[in-house]
């Protein structure tokens, strides 16, 4: 499924230098977990993000393995270090192979 | 219907495996767990898992995973179909071991969480969850 995907990203526009930022994303995708049975009890296939990584500037914030116990709409929440003024570069594979990407810049001031 | 001697022993059979899938279910999160940590054995201490005491909707539990010193921290829910959730694998610049989502619970259970700490060793904390409604659908 690669129809209707958007992610959403909530990142601060400044920050002083070194300083901890909380970062919320999340992006709009069903996680089919490959559990559940259509009305004619077929599988429906599991159709996932397995994998978010979120960068600054090159270098790794964090990176994450989902399975299909993630929620539908996976959202995470974690913390970034703020060196220097730069961009986010946040990434989402899908199980089909498709990849979402969104930036967010941020100065330091 | 008459019960012959064939039928008893399927029937034999069929309670048999019945009991064993539990146990196999058991060995799937441990080969999960030995897959992560490489057999070391799993202690207690910098790990915390926030999580709901009861959760209405198991479709979406939030829970907040936090450690001081953690490289990995690797989410497992012990009830549901695959026991898998998530590893996060904190970078460089992550300002603290810390991440929170929101996961599906299949039922009532208790969700673990095992830290890779710098010097090689590994913890765990656990919480018991109590879901009203299962999140695995069919």
């Amino acid at each position: 499924m690669a129809s209707g995907v958007k992610p959403r990203v909530k990142v601060p526009k400044t920050a002083a230098a070194g300083e901890a930022i909380t970062i919320k994303t999340l992006i709009s995708h069903k996680m089919e977990s490959g559990q559940r049975k259509d009305d004619d009890g077929n599988v429906i296939p599991r159709s996932i993000i397995n994998r978010f990584t979120c960068d600054f500037n090159g270098e790794s914030v964090i990176d994450v393995v989902l399975e299909p116990a993630i929620s539908t709409n996976p959202y995470l929440e974690f913390e970034a270090l703020v060196p220097e003024t730069g961009e986010f570069k946040f990434t989402w594979y899908d199980d089909d192979g498709s990849v979402y990407e969104e930036t967010k810049e941020i100065t330091v001031g | 219907m008459e019960l012959t001697r064939r039928k008893a022993i399927l029937l034999g059979a069929g309670a048999f495996l019945a009991a064993g899938l539990p146990f196999r279910a058991s060995a799937a999160l441990e080969d999960k767990i030995a897959e992560f940590t490489g057999g070391a054995e799993v202690g207690a201490g910098d790990i915390q898992l926030t999580a709901p005491e009861i959760a209405e909707n198991g479709n979406t539990v939030p829970i907040e995973v936090s450690s001081d010193t953690a490289d990995e921290i690797m989410v497992l829910a012990l009830g549901n179909p695959t026991p898998s959730v998530a590893t996060f694998k904190f970078g460089k610049l992550a300002a603290s071991r810390t991440a929170s989502t929101r996961i599906r619970l299949a039922g009532t259970q208790d969700v673990i969480a095992i830290a890779k700490l710098p010097d090689g060793s590994f913890v765990q904390a656990t919480s018991t969850v109590k879901v009203t409604i299962g999140g695995c659908g069919g």
